[in-house]
């Protein structure tokens, strides 16, 4: 292009910035609207499809068939409680864990400490997922370095290897870090202030804790749980790996009708299962002001 | 105030210790028993060696995997670097209808749980009929990775003035002249941090993947593979712990160019970056 006829172009972009905000989105919404929005509300519409047993083809027909099965067939339901009731489990765990641990972080440790630990917690939540279940296969195995250690200090063995035991432990560590990072924010912006006010009122440790603290922190707390159960309901991953013969998770029979039975409909409609709980769940949220301290 | 007393002081420290040796110690196992000298994955090893580097290195099928691990995750971080600025521009710099919602559409991929985006992809693959291949992997990765650009663009775009750029046109350098010199390296560390940090969440994503590659396998879905029929562990051992590196480097890398903003905190893992993209970041050191 040459020097003047740029120099037009740019000034006539200059002077429409609606021309320009459109080219800029452009891109970016086309990607999200035509592939993944779209695929989504096509998912969501399968779900009320259903498969011809026969030919295994989708019938393009509106029914409810694949929600009745889910109401009616107790181990769906057995397995979609089980699912969220280990989520909430471990979204509990994470709390207990996460709030000390950052209290510690962002109002003990001095500045240096601060630093290392916060790349500390990085560290986990950026290396891979599937290999942190892995080692914790391997650690919890009959013949892992658990039952190695419990021997030697003579407490014999515990074979949890296997089992929805192993998927809590697994779980809460694996998300860990998701709910220390915005409960840390949380509580660093407490105003010193406050705590001392309430102290100066003669509140001791746990009672400015109860009162004062975690009103504050409400937000932070809440806005971690989003993350520790929404990727708790949706996981098959650990389930496969760490869980034993009664560890079945909605994610496993969804990825088992879709990569085997071929059934999409009906997976489809278990998925929402994971998905209404977690519209309900980030309503309730956003009324605790989750959102702001995302 | 709370934890002031030297006891309580100590008590929140000893919790900190044992919160870091929870986080670390899997990390550390895991990364010793690449070089487990049995075939054995039993506690304690026998002993340490390498002798199972090579046969993996070898390993015509981990090579596969690798290539395409890296050809994906190259690919797909450039079409998010591409599509991930251009939403941070036209978000920092425009007000338009739906502005607040963009955030919350590009971080839905990894808010949600990864069953629902990877079943979401597809169904649009096999409505659009589409055979699996490098190119629907890329898709699927493209579309979680775009928050990871997009948040650490737009927080360093918040972070300069527009009066830089009114500044240049007013010197008279055109739209592009203005990007290439101004804009573009005002943003170039952030952009290449975003850049890193998308192929960090690619190399290691496992659940979308399994639903856009079909039969191919990825570096992660043939550990997991390999995990669930027992065979060839000492190998996926060793592929395991060049996964850890391979995943950590391009963080720190990312972690140094992105000081200022903090952005990492936030970051793509977390899909807690979306709204607030440096979630308080003057307060990291």
């Amino acid at each position: 292009m040459n020097g003047a006829v740029r120099t037009r172009v740019s000034a006539a972009l200059f002077r429409r910035p609606w021309l320009r905000a459109g080219l800029l989105l452009s891109g970016p919404a086309a990607w999200f609207v035509l592939i993944y929005l779209a695929a989504l509300f096509l998912l969501f519409l399968s779900a009320l499809w259903s498969v011809d047993s026969f030919s295994g083809k989708i019938v393009h027909s509106w029914t409810l068939t694949n929600f009745e099965t889910l109401f009616k067939v107790p181990a769906y339901r057995t397995i979609a409680l089980r699912t969220i009731g280990i989520a909430a489990a471990v979204t509990v765990t994470d709390i207990l864990l996460a709030v000390p641990f950052a209290f510690f972080a962002a109002r003990i440790a001095p500045k240096r400490l601060r630093a290392v630990l916060f790349v500390a917690v990085l560290i986990p939540l950026w290396s891979s997922y599937l290999v942190r279940v892995f080692a914790w296969r391997l650690i919890l195995a009959k013949d892992g370095i658990l039952n190695w250690f419990l021997g030697k200090i003579g407490l014999g063995s515990l074979n949890i290897g296997y089992s929805n035991w192993a998927m809590w432990i697994v779980f809460s560590y694996i998300w860990l870090p998701f709910m220390i990072l915005p409960v840390w924010a949380a509580i660093e912006r407490v105003p010193d202030s406050f705590l001392e006010a309430s102290a100066d009122l003669g509140a001791r440790g746990l009672r400015s804790f109860r009162l004062v603290l975690l009103p504050l922190i409400l937000p932070g707390i809440v806005a971690g749980s989003i993350f520790t159960f929404s990727l708790t309901l949706g996981d098959f991953i650990t389930p496969t790996l760490v869980g034993g013969a009664g560890s079945t998770f909605i994610g496993n029979v969804v990825y088992q009708e879709v990569g085997i039975a071929n059934n999409v409909p009906f997976a489809a409609a278990f998925a929402t299962v994971p998905l209404v709980i977690m519209g309900f769940y980030l309503l309730v949220a956003r009324r605790l002001g989750a959102f702001q301290a995302l | 105030m709370i934890g002031a007393s030297r006891w309580s002081r100590v008590a929140f420290a000893v919790w900190a210790a044992l919160i870091m040796l929870f986080l670390f110690f899997p990390i550390v196992i895991i990364m010793l028993y690449a070089f487990n000298p049995s075939n054995v994955q039993s506690w304690p090893l026998p002993g340490l060696s390498t002798r199972w580097f090579s046969s993996t290195w070898h390993n015509a099928e981990v090579r596969q995997a690798l290539w395409l691990s890296l050809r994906a995750g190259l690919l797909a971080t450039g079409v998010a670097m591409v599509l991930g600025t251009m939403a941070a521009f036209a978000v920092d710099r425009f007000r338009f209808f739906g502005r607040e919602a963009v955030s919350l559409v590009l971080v839905l991929p990894i808010a949600l749980p990864g069953i629902i985006t990877g079943m979401a992809l597809n169904s649009f693959i096999t409505f659009n009929a589409l055979t699996f291949s490098l190119l629907t992997i890329v898709i699927g990765h493209a579309t979680f990775c775009i928050v990871t650009v997009y948040n650490n663009v737009l927080a360093r775009l918040r972070r300069t003035q527009s009066s830089l750029v009114e500044a240049s046109m007013d010197l008279g350098a055109d739209g592009w002249q203005t990007f290439r010199f101004v804009t573009l390296p005002m943003i170039a560390t952030a952009l290449v941090a975003g850049g890193l940090l998308a192929f960090a969440l690619s190399f290691d994503e496992i659940v979308v993947t399994t639903f856009t590659a079909g039969a191919q396998n990825t570096l992660p879905i043939w550990i997991f593979a390999h995990i669930r029929n027992g065979q060839q562990l000492p190998q996926v051992n060793v592929v395991v712990l060049f996964v850890i590196l391979v995943s950590l480097i391009p963080v720190a890398l990312a972690q140094r160019l992105t000081r200022d903003t903090g952005v990492l905190r936030s970051g793509a893992g977390a899909p807690a970056a979306s709204a607030a993209p440096a979630v308080g970041a003057g307060a990291v050191p």
